[in-house]
């Protein structure tokens, strides 16, 4: 290729990719959102709203921590109106940096209980993920298992499997075993724990429970819609790996099972502030609720929306009842922690 | 200082303004770095700045080395000699580039891991258990290794086997009639010969493999670039993060100026004897089969199985997850890929050559500083270029503001000029390496018998290099489009609303532990990038014209 | 007794092409040749025949009486201790001039091999600039390490393919000679490919000349200056002219010039049109002389001039007179003939 011919060609190609960033606006105005949760866990909820409403949505995903750096940076020009994150301790962090707004709605405050949302409004909890224990079916009595401490009990050496602690799920649950417990409980915890693991951390969620499923090791801990989407999977070696494992709710007569809320917050700077609160509101109703139940699996914040049927047959369980901003503040401190245990 | 600037004139101006503007990311990462952190050095001292560092260290060397043993004989083999299979092997055994890293770490671990096909079979096959057998672990350092290794072995084969094919026939000739048979041959003359482009080679290869977070986090080795986003995200502290990834930058700098230190040493002109071709070794029998396998091996392993496995995948969820976006997400990731290689193409011409015409210390490390950001993760570059982008948007929206009292917003934040500039930023050693390398082949007395003729110094690159340069320009724009293609971290962070592509939506799928369904998007990222590979691999061969002449 | 260095019948081809037909040519006990040709006559690719890098269709090569190559088997280059010299020299650009040299010399103890760099770099004159890279050296000086590591392993046969073109007259016939010294001192055989005959005249002893792939003449230098075997290798050695003559009875010639006598025997009768070969020093300036020539050309060669001669029936002649002889052109000048060694053809279309 010669390159006289590039330069006649560069800016049509430029002016095509241009082309493709400036969306269409709807009749009904838009509303801009930076979003953590993945598209294929969003985009279905936005697209109903758009219909409903005749407002546009314009979508940008990506991880939390880049999300928030873009808020800070772009300041007061920032095109976004609302920020939704999967980890409520990342929108306490927004909201210490400033680049939130508080906001307050009737429907919001009847749907969102106290204690999945901000107590000025500055976010609010979207739905519930809870990481209780699970356990081979063939090799473990549901009454060995008690409490998330008693994992690190020796009787368990060899025995579990875990994620890195790079993940934020364990970063989270370790937060709030410090808020309970303290660092110093926590920390000999955590290194009793390790002391048990069948093997050095790896992959994610559905590894753990395909580990215990394959017998690499016998208990592990995940989010429950992990092992929800391997019920409903179309892959049959994971509805079989996923039929072999069992879920425990642990803490049930202490502090609760550890859980932690997605949520979203509007931003300081936000040109479509109504539109963003009516989108709050959107998906918070009854009919998106019911869709993060059904399709992700995850329980609903609205306590007036029962979970989907593979989590009902799971059971009931008292959740940890301590305001999700917590992790958040803790996060840090539980990295450190997990460094100092060597939980890799 | 006024020597040097008294002396300075357009080019050098332009050729140090232009390095400096794409090296700005990395700059920002070092200013950034420079703010006093908190008690986090103390920490990670105590706890795991050994193991970021170890790891780091034995995964550069292992990378390198895996990359040095696969990708020299393969090359040495099929530029050099005769077997069956040669033609087809010659350009197959660049397919694992269009791999990228983290898929083919994905498509591994689900193989063989515990619960995978290939345990489980054993395990049920002789009724074992967990305790009967030892598997090698694939998460782990060894297999980080192997798996890059398995997709970055092409970028020391592609360089080798130029250099290979460049090699003087008559050093070659001259060396059997002093005695020595095949096996010194590669040895004591052709390897040693090759030596600096092996070196630039690995140092690709290795800056690659500094900046792989997919692999590495996936199989939770602890790596710079895991400790970055660790401290980052897990621990809330930029400064820290940007402090870790100066001192990543640090390490490339050193392997940067190792690079050019050993070439420095070798400045092999050779006067190539064009008049008879290097005759094809043939293998006979048995060694020419042996010869197929030996270059089969990472063929298969690079890229027929794990792209046998994605097929395997896709074919099962392409019906659930491909929908109509499936299209625009393809146009999108080859337009992009498209305009991003042009650009840098074209950057890269303007430093390889200014750096020809001025070639002064200044702008020697102007251009240098300018291919640091290959080896920084794609998400700091994607933050350097996102800081430096809001703060120019935010002061020309204060002084429209003062000025004419409107308000200018965003003019690049959020577009996907920022975009193409971190693709710069990030992927223009990989054009310049090799406009660089095209570059020193042509003698300096071509540039003089033109400048006699009558061209002015643009003349020259347009009329004389540019033609001449041919195959070095297309594989610098193959190499780049399909490392765009792939690119993740910072088309993740920097995009437009409402704009994705296959990596982006192959990566969210993925991360969401959903392999199968983000299968047919990496299929369709692989596949889109065979093509450029295989036009890759002939234009190598067309660059040599009159090599496979008759005398 | 067994010649050092036999090729038989030669064949090279490269289908559809033959390169080389019916060469055949005997070296003499560690004797020094030359191949002389124009380019493109195959000389190159007879070379590389001999150091075993092009398999034959025909015939055979012999070294010492031990067969290298015959259809269908070539005994492999690093086997048959030829030494090479390429045009461009081909040195290792990756190693010292000591390790240039010692490269042919493994399997050698470490003592001896240093011993014999040592010698070989002393022997060209290099000995100082041992640990230096080939780029960092002059031309000549390079020259002078390929000569060194070709010889280093002790070959029995030497071969130089154009070695000198890139360096200049003087010096090339300087090295030419030097390193056909060292050639004889060693007992090396050696052979030459060249296209330049001042070249092969100082070095060889024996010179063959090669056209379209085929040997017309394997003699020594005076031979073939003075007794070429054909038209060809007549005009490619040496200067001179072709005179037209016819023949008479008794085998004298009559040309232009007057009666020739005693020239070497052609198969011809008295009547048939022949061409004789003059060289330039064979026309002696003669202002006594009845003969007289214009002058079309001067060329002035320091201790003498070369004219060229129209004579007036418009054939040419050279002629080399002393240079204090200085006739401008036009001017018509006296000749006579005085030819020693008479070599005659028949005219080509008579």
């Amino acid at each position: 290729m010669s390159l006289p011919s590039i330069s006649r060609f560069l800016p049509s190609v430029c002016g095509l990719l241009f082309s493709l960033i400036t969306a269409p606006a709807l009749a009904g105005g838009e509303v801009n959102l930076y979003s953590a949760r993945k598209e294929d866990l969003i985009k279905p909820l936005l697209d109903d709203f758009s219909k409903q409403t005749g407002i546009a949505v314009n979508l940008v995903t990506g991880k939390e921590e880049a999300l928030l750096q873009r808020l800070q940076s772009e300041g007061a020009n920032t095109p976004a109106d609302l920020l939704l994150t999967s980890d409520a301790g990342r929108l306490a962090a927004a909201q210490q940096a400033g680049v939130l707004q508080a906001v307050k709605s009737d429907a919001l405050t009847a749907r969102v209980p106290a204690r999945y949302r901000d107590p000025e409004g500055y976010w609010y909890g979207l739905s519930v993920r809870a990481r209780p224990i699970l356990y081979a079916r063939d090799r473990v009595q549901s009454a060995e298992l008690s409490t998330y401490e008693n994992l690190a009990d020796p009787r368990w050496k060899g025995k579990i499997c875990m994620r890195s602690s790079d993940s934020v799920y364990n970063q989270s649950l370790v937060a709030g075993m410090i808020a309970h417990h303290g660092e110093a409980k926590t920390e000999a915890w955590a290194k009793g724990l390790v002391a048990n693991f069948a093997r050095p951390p790896k992959g994610g969620d559905r590894d753990q429970i395909k580990a215990v499923a394959a017998g690499e090791c016998d208990v592990t801990l995940a989010n429950t819609y992990y092992l929800g989407g391997m019920v409903n999977s179309s892959d049959d070696a994971e509805k079989q790996a996923a039929a072999k494992v069992a879920v425990f709710w642990p803490d049930a007569q202490t502090t609760g099972v550890h859980v932690n809320v997605s949520g979203a917050g509007v931003t300081a700077h936000a040109r479509h502030r109504d539109h963003a609160v009516k989108l709050l509101d959107f998906l918070t109703s009854d009919a998106a609720q019911r869709w993060y139940a059904e399709t992700n699996n995850e329980y609903p914040v609205n306590p007036a929306i029962p979970p989907s049927a593979t989590l009902k047959a799971w059971g009931e369980f008292k959740a940890d009842t301590l305001n999700v901003a917590k992790l958040g503040e803790l996060n840090p401190a539980a990295v450190r922690l997990m460094d100092r245990a060597g939980w890799k | 200082m006024r020597g040097v600037w008294a002396r300075t004139d357009r080019w050098s101006l332009l050729v140090v303004g232009v390095a400096l503007l794409l090296a700005l990311p990395v700059l920002t990462v070092f200013v950034t770095a420079l703010q006093p952190a908190g008690a986090v050095w103390r920490h990670l001292a105590d706890t795991v700045l050994t193991d970021y560092v170890g790891n780091s260290v034995l995964l550069m060397l292992g990378v390198g080395a895996g990359a040095l043993l696969i990708g020299v004989p393969a090359a040495w083999l099929t530029s050099l000699h005769e077997f069956p299979g040669r033609r087809w092997l010659e350009w197959a055994l660049l397919l694992p580039m269009a791999i990228p890293a983290y898929i083919i770490a994905y498509t591994y671990t689900g193989l063989l891991d515990f619960a995978g096909p290939v345990q489980t079979l054993l395990r049920a096959g002789f009724h074992w258990t967990r305790q009967d057998y030892g598997f090698p672990e694939i998460r782990s350092l060894p297999g980080a290794v192997v798996m890059l290794a398995l997709v970055l072995y092409p970028y020391v084969y592609l360089l080798a086997r130029a250099a290979f094919l460049d090699q003087s026939v008559a050093v070659l000739e001259v060396s059997r009639t002093l005695g020595a048979g095949p096996w010194r041959r590669f040895y004591a003359v052709s390897l040693p010969m090759a030596r600096p482009a092996l070196i630039a080679g690995v140092s690709l290869v290795q800056m690659e493999a500094l900046a792989d977070y997919g692999t590495v986090q996936y199989f939770g080795v602890g790596t710079f670039t895991t400790g970055i986003f660790r401290v980052w995200y897990g621990m809330n502290d930029s400064t820290a993060a940007a402090q870790l990834a100066a001192l990543l930058l640090l390490f490339v700098f050193a392997l940067l100026v190792f690079e050019r230190w050993s070439r420095r040493r070798a400045r092999f002109h050779h006067a190539g004897n064009r008049q008879y071709r290097p005759a094809r070794l043939s293998f006979a029998g048995r060694w020419g089969w042996l010869a197929t396998v030996a270059c089969l091996v990472p063929l298969l392993f690079g890229f027929l199985i794990p792209a046998g496995q994605l097929t395997v995948w896709a074919w099962r969820t392409a019906p659930h997850v491909v929908d109509g976006r499936f299209l625009a997400l393809l146009a999108n990731s080859l337009l992009l890929a498209l305009g991003a290689a042009l650009l840098i193409l074209l950057l890269a011409l303007l430093l390889g050559y200014g750096q020809r015409l001025r070639p002064r210390p200044l702008v020697r490390w102007a251009v240098r500083s300018a291919g640091l950001g290959y080896a920084a993760p794609g998400t700091v570059v994607a933050i350097g270029v996102m800081l430096p982008f809001a703060a120019l948007d935010r002061s020309v929206d204060a002084w429209a503001r003062q000025w004419f009292g409107v308000s200018t917003g965003l003019l690049l934040s959020g577009t996907l000029a920022a975009l193409l500039f971190a693709y710069c930023a990030r992927f223009l050693p990989v054009a310049l390496h090799s406009v660089e390398a095209g570059l020193s082949r042509i003698r300096p007395s071509m540039d003089d018998a033109a400048r006699a003729l009558g061209s002015t110094p643009r003349g020259v690159l347009w009329r004389v290099h540019v033609p001449m340069l041919r195959g070095s320009l297309l594989t610098a724009v193959l190499l780049v489009f399909v490392d765009v293609l792939k690119e993740l971290p910072a088309t993740l962070i920097l995009r437009p609303f409402n704009f994705n592509t296959l990596a982006v939506r192959a990566y969210e799928l993925a991360s969401d532990e959903r392999l199968a369904d983000s299968a047919p998007f990496a299929l369709a990222i692989v596949l889109a990038g065979i093509g450029p590979v295989i036009l890759l691999s002939r234009a190598i061969g067309r660059a040599r014209p009159g090599y496979d002449a008759v005398p | 007794m067994t010649p050092f260095l036999d090729l038989t019948d030669l064949e090279i081809a490269y289908p559809p092409r033959r390169v080389i037909q019916d060469v055949s040519l005997r070296l003499e006990c560690a004797g020094i040749g030359c191949l002389l040709g124009p380019s493109g006559c195959g000389k190159t690719t007879l070379l590389r025949a001999i150091a075993g890098f092009e398999p034959l269709q025909r015939g055979s090569i012999r070294l010492e009486g031990v067969e290298l190559s015959r259809p269908g088997w070539t005994l492999p280059p690093e086997r048959r201790r030829i030494g090479l010299m390429f045009q461009d020299l081909a040195l290792f650009p990756h190693l010292t001039l000591a390790d240039n040299v010692a490269f042919g010399l493994r399997g050698w103890k470490p003592a001896e091999r240093r011993a014999r760099v040592h010698e070989l770099l002393r022997l060209v004159g290099l000995d100082d600039e041992a640990q230096r890279y080939p780029h960092q050296i002059s031309g000549g000086q390079q020259q002078r390490v390929a000569l060194a590591r070709a010889l280093a392993p002790r070959p029995r046969l030497l071969l130089l393919d154009e070695p000198f073109s890139s360096l200049d007259v003087t010096l090339r016939e300087d090295l030419a000679r030097e390193i056909r010294a060292i050639l004889l001192r060693e007992g090396i055989g050696g052979l030459l490919v060249s296209h330049d005959q001042f070249e092969a005249f100082a070095f060889a002893d024996e010179i063959g000349v090669l056209r379209e792939g085929r040997l017309l003449q394997w003699d020594t230098a005076y031979n073939l200056y003075h007794q070429p075997a054909n038209r060809f290798v007549a005009d490619f050695i040496g200067q001179g002219v072709l005179l037209p003559g016819r023949i008479e009875e008794g085998g004298r010639v009559s040309t232009e010039l007057g009666e020739i006598d005693g020239l070497s025997p052609v198969n011809c009768a008295p009547g048939d049109a022949v061409e004789i070969l003059v060289r330039p020093d064979d026309v002696i300036h003669d202002d006594a002389s009845p003969l007289s020539a214009e002058v079309v050309e001067r060329a002035f060669r320091g201790a003498e001039f070369l004219y060229t001669l129209k004579l007036p029936s418009g054939a040419r002649l050279l002629c080399l007179a002393p240079s204090h002889h200085n006739h401008a052109l036009g001017q018509r000048i006296g000749i006579r003939l005085d030819i020693d060694h008479r070599v005659m053809f028949r005219q080509e279309n008579g």
